[in-house]
């Protein structure tokens, strides 16, 4: 199943969707495939005009340009997850869009959704991070292939 | 009748200075802003449900404040939501509260983003809507027109007048809006009534909106004198014979710009102008001129052009004018400039209007500039559906007019 990952460019979350043997929905595909695959040169991640228009779909032109900018990367993902994990306060270093409207809306956009999704809190030790990994895999466990 | 009640969530107002001017827009139109009571606990519970946690405070009273209303916890008979502008955490909480009380009431709704500088005037005909939909919801749901009436929309641009007659169309005339709204409107009506081959006792009743109707209204003693939201809302889905259903109607006028989602014809939310004159119908008669062409012709022109070739890209009349002549400086063809011109007002209602609704299928395009074909090729690109542009789409206001004052006999 496509499981969308919030923050989406967790490197952890999308190694345990990935080892659990489902599909992550990250930011990581999105922009690799705008890098890698389309000719236009807008670097460092090849967001253009376009794509903040197409934000519109998802925040009104009154909101600013770099939320509409990255909705139009994680919205469309969003619309196409079957489920979703969050993870509530975690620190830049674990994933970050750098925004935090941008974030209140991507968990709105979730919760809309209605698909099932988890939300765990960033663990602040290690039997924590244990705890939470277990919550995360039995999650991804009773997800119906 | 008791007073009708309109629920505010809202967010800044008190600090902004305009809540005085928001509630004296609604006592001018017979109506009485009210706020959903509800408690500290009920805040949390409704922010865990509605899945949105803004950080501001009173952002989390607004989502708890319409969930009281999406329970039926408290009673109101229209919702009036409002942030400041420029903020992106309230648009943001603007927009979807809309939706959810769409979803989840038959409430109708309006969106506004305010600034210091509201003054009530700015308010009234949305104000004037929301009272319309809500005390005459028998009188907008007529689908036929009887007898033999009279519809005149004295617009900011033009002025029309139909004369109908058993749900037909027997007459009809149009010209620039003059300096007496009176004179005008007596012109029109006479050259309508002409064509009808009736005269003035004939005329059973009359309806009036624009601009100008409480002058012209007053002036023909009309029955029916409402604000250009509902009326023309009727019109167009009576031109486009989609009066069941729902549907988008997108007005773009030559002051402002009007986008509507009705149910059956009748406005359930919708958003009018506050956007700059580079969007409106007021910037393709200025890119007429500068052509030195009749705005008529400049529809077939831009159908044959292309805008990709010209640059277009100022939100304003003033600089859209200078890009405008910076092409043809260029030696850019006129066709390519004329198309341009068309998608930039396109592209700017979408952008800057069509994103405080949720744009229902049909769209259909009314008013005097969906007569100019490059305007309507525009809208039908950015939106990614050709609009429908029903027969005399120009008079939507007049035909509305006519049709809803028919009610009163």
């Amino acid at each position: 199943m496509k499981v969308f990952i919030d923050p989406p460019n967790s490197m952890v979350l999308f190694d345990l969707v990935e080892r659990f043997g489902h599909e992550p929905l990250s930011s990581m595909a999105v922009i690799q495939e705008k890098i890698d695959n389309i000719e236009v040169d807008m670097p460092p991640m090849n967001v253009t005009l376009d794509d903040v228009v197409r934000g519109l779909k998802y925040a009104g032109v009154e909101v600013p340009s770099g939320i509409r900018g990255r909705m139009s990367l994680w919205g469309p993902m969003i619309e196409a997850a079957d489920a979703a994990i969050i993870i509530d306060n975690a620190p830049f270093s674990f994933g970050c869009v750098g925004c935090d409207r941008s974030n209140e809306l991507t968990k709105y956009l979730i919760h809309r959704r209605g698909i099932p999704a988890l939300t765990v809190k960033y663990p602040t030790d290690e039997a924590e991070a244990k705890i939470m990994v277990g919550q995360i895999k039995d999650f991804l466990g009773g997800l119906k292939q | 009748m008791s007073t009708i009640r309109i629920a505010q969530l809202s967010c800044g107002t008190e600090y902004s200075g305009v809540q005085f001017e928001i509630e004296s827009a609604a006592r001018a139109v017979g109506a009485k802003i009210v706020y959903p009571d509800v408690s500290y606990s009920q805040v949390k519970e409704a922010l865990d449900r509605f899945g949105f946690k803004p950080k501001s405070t009173q952002l989390q009273l607004m989502i708890a404040r319409a969930m009281s209303l999406a329970d039926r916890k408290f009673e109101a008979d229209a919702v009036f939501i409002t942030t400041c502008f420029r903020c992106a955490e309230a648009a943001l909480v603007r927009n979807e509260l809309r939706r959810f009380i769409q979803e989840n009431t038959r409430l109708p709704v309006v969106t506004y983003s305010f600034t210091e500088r509201l003054k009530a005037a700015q308010l009234l005909t949305r104000m004037e809507a929301l009272v319309t939909i809500v005390t005459r919801k028998e009188l907008l749901a007529r689908e036929r027109q009887s007898g033999i009436t009279a519809g005149i929309d004295s617009g900011s641009s033009t002025t029309k007048a139909v004369i109908m007659e058993n749900n037909k169309i027997i007459g009809k005339d149009w010209t620039p809006s003059g300096a007496v709204v009176v004179e005008t409107a007596e012109q029109v009506l006479a050259n309508a009534m002409k064509e009808a081959g009736v005269e003035m006792k004939d005329i059973e009743a009359m309806g009036t909106t624009g601009y100008g109707r409480f002058t012209v209204g007053k002036h023909f003693n009309c029955k029916l004198i409402q604000e250009e939201l509902t009326v023309n809302s009727k019109g167009a889905v009576w031109l486009a014979n989609r009066q069941r259903g729902e549907a988008t109607i997108i007005d773009i006028g030559g002051m402002d710009n009007k986008a509507i989602t009705v149910r059956d014809g009748i406005p359930d939310n919708f958003t009018m102008g506050g956007i700059c004159a580079g969007a409106s119908g007021r910037f393709l008669q200025m890119t007429a001129n500068r052509l030195k062409i009749d705005i008529q012709d400049l529809g077939a022109m831009a159908v044959k052009g292309n805008w990709a070739n010209a640059k277009m890209n100022s939100y304003c009349s003033v600089f859209g004018i200078q890009d405008l002549v910076t092409s043809l400086g260029e030696g850019k063809k006129f066709e390519d400039v004329a198309a341009a011109a068309c998608h930039s007002v396109a592209e700017q209602v979408y952008e800057q209007q069509l994103q405080e609704i949720d744009v229902r299928h049909p769209i259909i395009e009314v008013g005097g500039t969906s007569l100019i074909s490059g305007l309507v090729k525009a809208v039908g690109e950015v939106l990614g559906e050709e609009p429908i542009v029903p027969p005399h789409s120009q008079y939507i206001g007049a035909v509305g007019g006519a049709l809803l004052s028919s009610g009163f006999l």
